[in-house]
């Protein structure tokens, strides 16, 4: 498997790893994937009050490319409503790191995890 | 200094020995002659060297030269073994065939061929070991079991299974054994005047030889028969057409010589950096070990580092050239069948490096690999959710994962 310079790149200096504290406000978070299938994500965000995302961070278990996807994803979403960041779709991932089409699932996951971690921030808020 | 990447993938194939490289440039080159023409000198020079080499291959497992029968690799070995012997019998004993799970992908699918043409395969899951045992093979061998296969040396956790018994039950019902040795020559002693094998496969890649040459040893007494699978002009008594390749039959027949001069000395040195590598390696946290370590050739470890993904972690430690049983790679994203036959979950299956040591493979190539991953799997781990999440306490196995 060769990989795209771009690939490299972010797995060799992965942006934004880490977790927030467990007590930090308007954390959201989004775990997608399975042990079984070979790749899990965490990512995770932080929402103002205004509804833009402050901050990202991101964790994953998996191969190159779902490192890279994910952590490109987490320098996207920075400064974007929660609205303009569920627009970003996988084709955008995978073009941008220019993934083969064996790793496109690495993209669509990376859109998952945007998609399930808005989820949870919406949820939350519905709760308070 | 060191020489990087550092090879550690000898059960995917060695480098040819010097010395079996030397002994087969001549027949290149001036001694071209083709071993079966017998009308001039050419032809009987050739001839003589091929059949020098036969008792090389026959020597190092204590066979007939007469016995050895020259295959492009283990691949067509297993073929004519496995398909020939099943269509010979097929009428006087039956159409049931006996292998096991963990089999080379050269077993498994040419057993498949042959249930398409209508025999019935029985396939044995090892225990989680890695080892079938005897009362496993004595429960499925049937009456009308014509072949049975399995093999010596596992290529990917390289644990041995227990031929001998397998061969006694064999003989005993009547079917035909055939035994997949093509990680074995060199690496374990094979003497077929005692073991009850009736076909076994040899490679010479494996064992410091040229790729695209291989054996087939095939029983005279009591004489195992074979329907050929390659047809011409009747090269090797009939069983496989097709003009010898001298050049690759002088490598595979020096580097069997060598294999069986040096394979006791050779063996207690790799078992040596073996153990050392299995030492630096269980010093990392959450690291396990696949397949058996006694019944085992030192030369193979097969760890599984929990909570990082095989692939990233070869990209990882790219300053080492080793493979891993996750297929990430391939379009499927199935973890290795042969650690999931073992029974190990999903996530350790995918979490597997094989490391395979050889002839060449220095302790200061050992020390090298240790500290590399203990840097890297810090690193990988400290990106892993899985890994957080363990230290946090949570049992991966309560989580509702969502499968994609």
């Amino acid at each position: 498997m060769s990989y795209s310079t771009k690939v490299i790149d972010h797995y060799e200096n992965p942006r934004n790893v880490g977790s927030f504290g467990k007590d930090e406000e308007g954390i959201a978070t989004g775990m997608v994937g399975a042990p079984a299938c070979g790749d899990v994500m965490k990512l995770q965000l932080k929402v103002g009050k205004d509804g833009v995302i402050e901050d990202a961070k991101f964790k994953t278990y998996g191969c190159g490319s779902a490192i890279a996807s994910s952590s490109l994803v987490t320098e996207w979403v920075k400064g974007k409503t929660l609205d303009e960041a569920l627009a970003i779709k996988n084709t955008q991932i995978a073009a941008e790191l220019a993934l083969p089409p064996v790793k496109i699932h690495c993209s669509i996951l990376a859109e998952d995890a945007i998609k399930a971690a808005v989820a949870d921030y919406r949820r939350k808020r519905e709760e308070c | 200094m060191l020489k990087l990447p550092v090879y550690l993938d000898y059960s995917a194939t060695t480098p040819v020995d010097p010395r079996v490289a030397e002994k087969m440039i001549p027949y290149l080159v001036e001694k071209f002659g083709n071993p079966a023409s017998r009308s001039h000198a050419f032809g009987w020079e050739a001839e003589k060297v091929v059949e020098e080499a036969r008792e090389q291959v026959a020597a190092l497992v204590n066979a007939d030269p007469k016995e050895i029968v020259w295959t492009s690799g283990a691949t067509e070995s297993n073929n004519l073994a496995i398909k020939g012997a099943a269509h010979f019998y097929a009428g006087t004993k039956g159409k049931h065939i006996v292998t096991v799970a963990t089999e080379h992908k050269a077993v498994l699918d040419t057993v498949k061929e042959l249930e398409r043409q209508g025999f019935e395969a029985t396939y044995l899951e090892p225990q989680p070991n890695g080892l079938v045992t005897v009362e496993q093979f004595r429960a499925a061998l049937r009456k009308d079991t014509v072949v049975a296969s399995a093999m010596a040396v596992n290529n990917e956790i390289g644990v041995i299974q227990p031929i001998a018994e397998l061969g006694e039950l064999c003989r005993a019902n009547g079917t035909i054994f055939h035994v997949d040795a093509a990680q074995a020559t060199g690496k374990m002693p094979l003497d077929l005047g005692v073991l009850k094998v009736d076909l076994m496969s040899f490679s010479a890649h494996k064992t410091y030889g040229p790729k695209g040459i291989g054996a087939l040893y095939v029983r005279r007494k009591p004489r195992v028969r074979l329907e050929a699978q390659m047809h011409g002009g009747g090269h090797e008594r009939g069983m496989r057409s097709g003009t010898l390749p001298t050049h690759q039959i002088v490598g595979m027949g020096e580097a069997f010589r060598i294999a069986r001069e040096e394979m006791a000395a050779e063996n207690e040195r790799i078992r040596m950096l073996r153990d050392r590598l299995l030492k630096g390696l269980l010093d990392i946290e959450e690291t396990y070990v696949n397949g058996d370590l006694e019944q085992r050739v030192p030369h193979n470890l097969n760890i599984s580092f929990n909570f990082v993904e095989g692939e990233s972690l070869l990209m990882a430690i790219k300053d080492i050239a080793v493979s891993s049983g996750s297929a990430c790679t391939s379009a499927s994203l199935e973890p290795s069948y042969v650690l999931r036959s073992l029974g190990r979950s999903d996530e350790l299956a995918h979490s597997s490096i094989r490391f395979t040591l050889g002839r060449f493979t220095t302790a200061e190539e050992i020390d090298f690999t240790i500290r590399l991953l203990h840097d890297k799997l810090g690193k990988l781990r400290e990106l892993s959710p899985l890994w957080e999440m363990y230290k946090d306490g949570v049992d991966l196995n309560t989580v509702q994962w969502a499968a994609h």
